[in-house]
């Protein structure tokens, strides 16, 4: 059961990738008829990073979604709802229009201490093992800071188009990166999930409580330290090439623990998996939708995964954890 | 006979004195004292969870130095609080207790602890009694040599505290490993061999459960008094 699910995940993941490669179809053999050096480039340079950050970004957040889960012993612990996501963001903002350093590497750099900043500060404030109206009442002030912030530093901004320079960015995008951002993106993420993988166990045995892990011969500080470095560290580096992207962290850990059986360290593996269709989904979406124009992906994510989130809370206020 | 467990000087800020500790294989120790008295810290400290000063050798092993794949043969903490966020089923929590897959080993416990109906259920939706139960056998699971048991007894019902005693006696009685308990149920104590009334962040008195029951410091710490046939507060003259 569980392997095949697995496999079926693996499956999904897989066709998810390829659809975003191919779709829409028709263009690309047209172009690979009439000029095929063309639709090469075409294929390398816009649909290839696309769907590569639509899977690393997805992944990236679930993975850590999952992580930051088992951490706070919350199901409604994410990102997002964190404020990770949005210190990424500020982090972002300020190095780039205030410091005005505009290299990749330092946008990185910037989004990453951005949300180890907002990580830290929510430990801080509430606690690894907080009620959840704690965690997500610092969770929203952290987030509501940051984007204050991040509003504040575009309108310091030299640049007098800085507001609507970012605005796309800030609403999260996929579209039009570069296969060289995409690797920007892609390397933090890759060390940021298969370091977490390394604690796993120390996740699964917080299950149990703080103090059951600590007596099995967890270091919880550890702990907490990788899961907030590492979390900080991919969701960082794939705000700063895409911007925030809201609502997968939340909901792929969700389903992932459904085939860990409730575990919720091992979820972390299909977790990443489950984020990554999810983000490959919306972006087909968003490409599919006959709109003429091209939504910003974050808000495809968002009115899907806040009715889903307000679910999950009614779920909560009835005592049953998912 | 060797000691099994040996703490030396430890210590907890503002909550355990520098205390020494020994114990032989076979032993069922109780720990008693009044509320903030130091009983749970005292166990933390054992187990080795936030030990500031001193050591915890079990078997000759340091516990402090040895990593969980160590830590989990040589004991395990039960835990006062029995709050379970994840929905994992009973089957499952115990099975977290030990270091590699054995179902065996999980069905045995499974059977001991009468727990068949609810082994396939998530433990969030179990009563408080229930969780204690599958906390219990997660505690028992990886057979460690020293059980460190925080209020093991309370919330259960008077089947499954003569239950718990009996599987506790039956741990034990190889002389391979041993109980610390802590209780607050003063009339249970008679099911150990010895008892460490905790008072004021140290071990103020280390007597046979009889001799407890009989002493001054007991009345001392508790502020009560024996009656023929219970207890009543201690009036101070």
């Amino acid at each position: 059961m569980i392997v095949r699910t697995s496999l079926l995940l693996i499956l999904a993941t897989t066709v998810a990738f390829l659809l975003s490669l191919l779709l829409p179809f028709a263009s690309i053999a047209t172009l690979l008829g009439q000029d095929p050096s063309l639709a090469s480039a075409v294929f390398v340079e816009l649909r290839l990073p696309r769907a590569v950050l639509a899977l690393v970004y997805g992944a990236t957040l679930g993975a850590s979604g999952a992580a930051i889960q088992a951490l706070f012993a919350n199901p409604l612990a994410s990102p997002d709802l964190t404020g990770t996501t949005s210190g990424a963001a500020l982090g972002a903002v300020v190095t780039a229009y205030l410091l005005e350093f505009t290299a990749p590497l330092a946008l990185s750099a910037g989004a990453v201490v951005g949300a180890v900043a907002a990580l830290g500060l929510l430990l801080a404030l509430a606690g690894s093992k907080a009620e959840t109206s704690t965690l997500l009442l610092a969770g929203l002030a952290i987030s509501a800071l940051a984007g204050a912030l991040t509003t504040l530093a575009l309108a310091l901004a030299p640049s007098p188009f800085a507001f609507y320079d970012a605005y796309e960015w800030l609403m999260g995008s996929l579209v039009d990166r570069s296969l060289g951002q995409a690797v920007f993106a892609l390397v933090p993420a890759l060390v940021s999930i298969l370091l977490l993988l390394r604690q796993v166990p120390a996740l699964d045995s917080l299950a149990l409580g703080e103090e059951s892990a600590q007596a099995m011969g967890y270091d919880l500080r550890r702990t907490r330290f990788w899961v907030v470095a590492l979390s900080a560290l991919g969701v960082g580096g794939c705000v700063a090439i895409c911007g925030a992207i809201g609502f997968v962290g939340l909901v792929a850990p969700i389903f992932a623990r459904r085939l860990t059986r409730g575990h919720p360290g091992r979820a972390i593996v299909p977790a990443a998996l489950i984020g990554g269709v999810l983000l490959l989904a919306a972006d087909l979406t968003v490409r599919a939708a006959p709109l003429g124009r091209t939504l910003p992906i974050g808000v495809v994510t968002a009115m899907l995964g806040a009715p889903f989130f307000l679910f999950l809370v009614l779920r909560m206020r009835r005592g049953v954890a998912s | 006979m060797t000691s099994l467990l040996e703490a030396r000087e430890i210590a907890v800020h503002a909550r355990l004195e520098p205390t020494n500790l020994q114990c032989v294989g076979g032993e069922m120790i109780a720990v008693i004292g009044p509320n903030g008295a130091g009983k749970t810290s005292l166990l933390r400290a054992l187990a080795g969870i936030e030990l500031e000063h001193g050591s915890v050798i079990i078997d000759g092993e340091a516990v402090v130095a040895a990593p969980p794949a160590r830590r989990m043969r040589l004991l395990s903490f039960l835990p006062a609080t029995r709050s379970l966020v994840w929905p994992i089923s009973a089957r499952d929590v115990i099975a977290l207790g030990l270091l590699l897959p054995d179902p065996k080993r999980v069905d045995e416990l499974i059977e001991l602890l009468e727990l068949k109906p609810l082994a396939d259920r998530p433990v969030n939706s179990l009563s408080t009694g229930e969780r204690s139960r599958v906390l219990f056998a997660r505690a028992l699971a990886a057979r460690p040599r020293l059980l460190l048991l925080d209020e093991p007894l309370s919330n259960l019902d008077p089947y499954w505290v003569l239950t718990t005693l009996r599987i506790l006696k039956a741990t034990v009685s190889d002389g391979g490993s041993a109980v610390l308990a802590s209780l607050h149920n003063l009339d249970q104590v008679t099911a150990f061999d010895r008892v460490l009334l905790v008072h004021d962040g140290r071990i103020l008195a280390d007597r046979s459960s009889a001799g407890m029951l009989a002493s001054d410091e007991l009345g001392q710490a508790f502020r009560v008094e024996r009656t023929g046939s219970g207890w009543k507060i201690r009036e101070t003259a």
